[in-house]
């Protein structure tokens, strides 16, 4: 018996950390453990950030005011992912997506299902698909993936800045 | 007062390598219990074999493996008093350098002996794994030589 030569190998790298999140996304966290998605308000731009940062990245002024968005939202742009990695499991293809929750200012990176992946569109409304209360944890996996809302697609000038 | 959030957090990245004609040769080698070294530009046999000639930086002939002994000197070795994840052993062990019969270069691997017996100089050999696949850890550890 002759076996076939070596010509690859697995190699696998591990980091393992323990992660204390600072205030904010402490904040962020616990809200997400009651099914609520929190953010905070700049008090010079008015924009809000999910999830909280400490201060507004643009104006350079401590964050204030703590705001709950809705579930609900916008997907303002998306991948169709064809390849899994790692200890992912999805079928094939899926789409990565990203959404702004009504009442934001920034976007969020989801798993979009409920519908084909080739009828998955920019402006799409969605909502969020928690998983049952009692698996919800200090985590943003509490939120399974995002599916569509029975809506009208919003207009592209709505969500531009955020492409 | 609330209670500090704190949570284990792991990233693992699986990386499939291609070994190349002089890496996959060596792992091949040692599938079948062979330690395998190539002759460099100055006449050194070099273990692991390298792709290119350190020196000269010219291609060396991966046709042209020389087979090793399984015996060796330990050149030069550090003490591990906190081993990690997937390293060789659980508890405290010596990375050692061993420059196998047959080749001029130390090969880089663990020891199982006590930190008290371990010398520069001390003869060691291969303990091999019980099911090689061509893999480093084939070669389980060495171990002192009778």
């Amino acid at each position: 018996m002759t076996a076939e030569p070596i010509t690859g190998i697995v190699t696998p790298i591990r980091l393992d950390y323990t992660y204390t999140p600072g205030t904010s996304p402490s904040q962020f966290l616990r809200g997400m453990k009651e099914g609520r998605i929190l953010g905070r308000r700049c008090p010079s731009c008015a924009k809000v950030y999910v999830p909280p940062r400490g201060g507004c990245p643009m104006c350079g002024v401590e964050f204030a005011e703590e705001v709950r968005v809705a579930d609900t939202g916008t997907l303002v742009t998306f991948a169709v992912v064809n390849v899994n990695f790692a200890n992912r499991v999805i079928d094939l293809p899926y789409v990565s997506g990203e959404v702004r929750f009504d009442g934001s200012d920034t976007t969020s990176m989801v798993l979009v299902q409920g519908i084909p992946v080739d009828q998955v569109r920019m402006g799409m409304r969605v909502k969020a698909h928690w998983l049952p209360r009692d698996e919800w944890d200090f985590t943003f996996a509490n939120i399974d993936y995002v599916e569509p809302l029975d809506e009208p697609d919003a207009d592209y000038e709505s969500y531009k800045e955020f492409v | 007062m609330t209670e500090v959030l704190s949570a284990p957090h792991s990233m693992e990245f699986p990386y499939t390598r291609s070994t190349g004609p002089m890496v996959g040769a060596f792992l091949t080698g040692l599938r079948d219990r062979r330690v395998l070294g190539v002759r460099d530009s100055a006449g050194r046999v070099v273990v692991p074999p390298p792709e290119y000639d350190a020196g000269t930086a010219a291609v060396l002939p991966a046709d042209e493996l020389i087979e090793v002994a399984s015996e060796g000197v330990v050149t030069s070795w550090s003490w591990n008093p906190k081993p990690r994840l997937g390293q060789p052993f659980e508890q405290p062990f010596a990375w050692v350098l061993v420059q196998l019969d047959g080749a001029d270069t130390g090969l880089l691997h663990a020891l199982d002996a006590p930190r008290d017996a371990i010398r520069t100089g001390m003869r060691v050999r291969i303990r091999w794994a019980e099911e090689p696949v061509g893999f480093i850890k084939d070669i389980a550890c060495f171990e002192p030589a009778p």
